[in-house]
């Protein structure tokens, strides 16, 4: 019973935060709701008893991904009229993806029978079961190799990325840290010694 | 009727309530004593005498009731809205600041059997609450309309995104050579005495966890956040009153976290330090409270020796410590952990092959 109210509350709470992302003219808001949303799906994952993945969700998309986003839509400059021109005349195409994913969803839906009453809610998991450590079991024994082909791969996107945002301006003034740091008192003051002189 | 109100305390669910709140006010009060602290310690170091009216007239230890003065003070103050500030936001942002900061709590381990929240991704959930209270800090300078507030956030944000990075590395080896994502786990797994710490065979992650943690409160000497000679306040310049107490108290209760934070992982956490010096017998050797309050004690006062003795770290040294010396230092140390594992050395002895 208080599941039920919880889930439904979380329920309520990332459809009106995902709605928030899509309507808001306000860039910086439809951000925030978007980290709304991230969360109260996170709570919903704990409810089916996902923690890990749940606190892994919050952990990077809400703790890194969102704050990253965040900031540059806080700095960028965008010029939303001249987005908002464009509106009506894409309205079409963005119809036309909305009906394909209701459609796709009810086939799923519809192919598998999941309606409400067909699937089982879980059974709960003894207090002890930890699905953390049943993860690490089965992603460093069973899924090594896609584990690892999926490392490799994030990290070519890793390089990517800094190689191509990484250009070599002419001109440029770096400071040259390891030469700020070996420099010594001696190459900055000469202390000069002044004979002291008579008054005229 | 007394048989009834028994019943209810005793469920699971009013018992944890009541440890909720415990715990929550006892850090509420940890923070005014911290505050008064600090200022009695800096005076100190600076050879003037701190706070040390409020409270004399109770007699013997003047100054001690200065923080609840100053809440006061800021209580029956006006909270001033900018104008065209986003008023929601602007209200928001103290709270969002607070509650992860109290929230983490939950599992951090407070003796050998009080922990409100016993959970196995502790680690996790103490790096996912952690990471959120960034949010507190963009939202207030973005909210307030503020020139200096918003630079003060956007400083701040890159900040704590860099040194979040190098504090996860760090936990990292704690990990492996703990075997465990429980906090709990975490510090029964140096049981021992002070040299099964992990705070020696993990020196170098040590070192760096303390340095992060001081970042990511943006405390001295890496407050540019609030950098009053450049920005005035930083993100919360334009709070005034009860919101500003709130950002206060986070940022003490932060500091309170990562103390508690920095003893489990490195020192022991509820461990005796004399564990295996004095006889087993001896309430000093026993692990305990007692131990965890005095390492959080050692470890603020660390902090308020950092601040009265180092200047401010130029914004772009922040930068290239954080990324270019204490994160390839924690994946160096990670390696020859792995190495000291595998040939089991040290503590991973006891690690099942």
């Amino acid at each position: 019973m208080f599941v039920m109210i919880l889930f439904y509350a979380f329920s309520s709470v990332l459809i009106a935060a995902a709605l928030g992302v899509i309507t808001t003219r306000n860039p910086v808001h439809s951000a925030l709701c978007l980290v709304l949303a991230f969360f109260t799906s996170a709570g919903i994952w704990l409810l089916i008893e996902a923690e890990f993945l749940a606190i892994v969700l919050v952990l990077v998309y809400v703790g890194a991904v969102m704050v990253l986003f965040l900031f540059v839509v806080m700095m960028l400059d965008v010029s939303f009229e001249e987005l908002r021109r464009g509106f009506t005349r894409y309205a079409w195409l963005g119809w036309l993806t909305a009906c394909v994913v209701i459609l796709e969803l009810v086939g799923v839906i519809a192919a598998r029978r999941l309606g409400v009453d067909a699937t089982q809610a879980p059974t709960p998991l003894p207090a002890d079961y930890g699905n953390t450590h049943e993860l690490g079991t089965v992603i460093y024994t069973k899924y090594v190799y896609a584990f690892e082909l999926a490392a490799v791969l994030l990290l070519v996107a890793i390089v990517a990325a800094i190689a191509l945002t990484m250009r070599k301006r002419p001109g440029l003034k770096v400071q040259d840290v390891a030469g700020q740091v070996a420099v010594r008192a001696g190459d900055r003051i000469r202390l000069v010694k002044v004979d002291a002189e008579k008054r005229p | 009727m007394l048989q009834q109100v028994l019943a209810i305390l005793a469920l699971p669910i009013v018992q944890t309530t009541i440890w909720i709140l415990v715990v929550t006010v006892g850090v509420i009060l940890s923070v005014a004593f911290a505050v008064l602290f600090e200022r009695k310690i800096i005076g100190w170091m600076q050879l003037r005498k701190g706070p040390n009216r409020v409270g004399s007239i109770f007699g013997i230890w003047p100054g001690v009731f200065q923080a609840f003065a100053d809440v006061l003070k800021l209580l029956i103050k006006e909270v001033v809205v900018p104008t065209r500030a986003n008023k929601f936001l602007f209200g928001l942002a103290p709270i969002i600041a607070l509650v992860p900061a109290l929230a983490t709590w939950a599992v951090v381990p407070l003796s050998p059997d009080l922990v409100i929240a016993d959970i196995d991704a502790g680690l996790l959930y103490v790096l996912a609450l952690t990471s959120m209270g960034v949010y507190g800090v963009i939202i207030a300078g973005w909210a307030a309309n503020s020139k200096y507030a918003f630079l003060g956030a956007m400083r701040s944000a890159a900040q704590i995104v860099a040194y979040e990075i190098a504090m996860g590395f760090a936990l990292v080896g704690v990990v492996m050579a703990a075997g465990s994502l429980n906090l709990g786990d975490i510090v029964r797994q140096q049981a021992g005495g002070p040299l099964s710490w992990n705070v020696i065979w993990l020196f170098p992650l040590a070192v760096v966890y303390i340095i992060s943690g001081v970042a990511e409160t943006n405390r001295a000497p890496f407050d540019v956040a609030e950098g009053e000679s450049e920005i005035v306040a930083g993100f919360h310049v334009e709070y005034s009153g009860i919101a500003f107490a709130l950002f206060f108290l986070a940022e003490y209760a932060n500091m309170l976290l990562i103390s508690a934070l920095t003893a489990v992982f490195f020192f022991g956490g509820w461990l005796s330090p004399f564990d295996g010096y004095l006889p087993q017998g001896s309430w000093l050797a026993q692990p305990s409270f007692l131990w965890l309050g005095v390492k959080i004690s050692a470890f603020m006062f660390f902090y308020y020796w950092l601040r009265a003795t180092f200047p401010r770290y130029r914004y772009d040294q922040i930068m290239r410590l954080g990324w270019k010396v204490l994160i390839p230092v924690t994946l160096v140390w990670i390696a020859v952990e792995g190495v000291m594992a595998y040939c089991k050395v040290g503590p991973w002895k006891v690690l099942a092959p």
